[in-house]
């Protein structure tokens, strides 16, 4: 099958640059598959993980708190926030975010609607975290 | 001339500062590797986000209702700097370059009657400017006692910087660091940052900008890749800023250790001279005493 180049890169490493058949993004508007010669795409993410597949199946799978994808014909470009093997998640780490996001959030109740919105999208985040570890 | 135990005394002194300069920058070199490892594994995504943000930013800036921080408040009263500093000294003169660099930017900027506003970022460029700019700063960030810096940490300053655009604080924002050339060079250098400098596209970009398609739409993407860009500019200073400063350390440690050799030998031949000279000095004593008996 055809093949196309996945990057994915934190602020702080580049984590992943192969080829790769697809990789499973989660697009703020829904997960989305890319596959080789997807047309060209910039999107937001949103917390979740990302599934990479080789030779019909799934090889790696890494959780991002958000973020931004740039999608070409040969390329994928994943910039993280921050991104972890799902295996190297723990169940505590994510509990604890969604307390502080809870409680960000619970402060941020009359701040300005943008705030507010960003401090939803940590929450989230942080159950997607969660969800990540536990089905891990 | 001074006694033979006095000189002792100083040889020794300085034996052990040059054992400690040496220590010094045998650490200040180790770090500096990390440093510098550090540095570079930050590059990928500064690279492929400035290509992100050309193509978003091309299409939007057009536009009367572009975000602020992308086109600035349209006025160019109020400069806020940036001014990235290290946190501990004895690095020759790594620190005092950004000073000055600073006090000649805040001067000048002054003479064109402009308000200007600084930021400071590390220790040691607080002390500096605050003793000849008190009025000017309006906050200081200090890393001390960190073991690494990490994105947490830019993204702090960078929400800060974006606080105070909100509240109209300043028009135009500079960062001003120390670039990391190599590790004998660092060079003081401004970028700015509000209003972020758009990458010319060139006619084959464009081009190839038009085919995009992008969700949610280039507004939103925009309102949050712009904070993210200004956190991973501030994020790279902070790297750069960290290596060149151990690098600086390094060099200045390296040189205080050749001048404590040096210094080393010119004691040892002084006491070696004395001492030849009180020796010689006593047998003359001996000689001519007995020649009287």
């Amino acid at each position: 099958m055809a093949t196309f180049q996945l990057e994915l890169v934190s602020p702080e490493k580049l984590l992943l640059s192969r080829q790769v058949e697809m990789a499973v993004i989660p697009a703020a508007e829904g997960e989305m598959g890319v596959l080789a010669g997807h047309a060209p795409m910039i999107v937001t993410l949103r917390g979740g993980v990302i599934r990479v597949t080789e030779n019909g199946q799934v090889t790696d799978r890494l959780f991002v708190a958000g973020g931004f994808a740039e999608v070409t014909p040969e390329r994928c470009t994943v910039l993280a926030d921050e991104a972890t093997p799902v295996t190297e998640l723990s169940r505590a780490d994510a509990e604890a975010r969604i307390r502080d996001a809870e409680a960000d959030y619970a402060a941020a109740s009359d701040d300005t609607p943008e705030r507010r919105d960003a401090a939803m999208a940590k929450l989230l985040a942080a159950r997607a975290m969660l969800d990540a570890a536990e089905a891990a | 001339m001074p006694s033979l135990k006095a000189l002792r005394g100083r040889i020794n002194s300085v034996k052990s500062t040059r054992k400690i300069t040496q220590a010094m920058k045998m650490v200040a070199a180790a770090k500096l590797r990390r440093a510098q490892t550090q540095a570079e594994q930050a590059r990928p995504y500064a690279e492929r986000m400035a290509r992100m943000l050309a193509s978003l930013g091309a299409s939007v800036a057009g536009s009367p209702d572009a975000p602020r921080m992308l086109v600035g408040t349209g006025a160019d009263k109020v400069h806020l700097l940036v001014v990235v500093t290290a946190d501990r000294g004895l690095a020759g003169p790594f620190n005092t370059n950004v000073g000055r660099f600073a006090r000649n930017r805040i001067r000048a900027l002054e003479a064109e009657g402009k308000t200007v506003k600084v930021l400071s970022v590390g220790r040691k460029g607080a002390t500096f400017l605050k003793r000849e700019f008190p009025r000017h700063i309006v906050g200081e960030i200090s890393f001390m006692g960190k073991k690494r810096i990490g994105f947490e940490d830019a993204a702090m300053i960078a929400e800060r910087i974006t606080d105070m655009l909100e509240a109209g604080e300043f028009d135009v924002c500079t960062l001003l660091y120390n670039r990391f050339q190599s590790v004998i060079t660092q060079v003081p250098t401004d970028q700015r940052l509000i209003p972020a400098p758009l990458p010319e596209a060139s006619e084959a970009a464009s081009d190839q900008q038009a085919l995009y398609e992008y969700e949610p739409a280039e507004e939103e993407i925009l309102a949050t890749l712009l904070p993210r860009n200004l956190a991973i500019q501030v994020y790279r200073a902070l790297l750069e800023n960290n290596a060149g400063f151990y690098g600086s350390q390094m060099n200045a440690m390296d040189n205080a250790t050749r001048n404590a050799g040096e210094m080393i030998n010119k004691l040892t031949l002084n006491y070696n001279r004395t001492r030849q000279a009180n020796i010689t000095k006593e047998l003359i004593e001996i000689i001519s005493g007995a020649e009287a008996v």
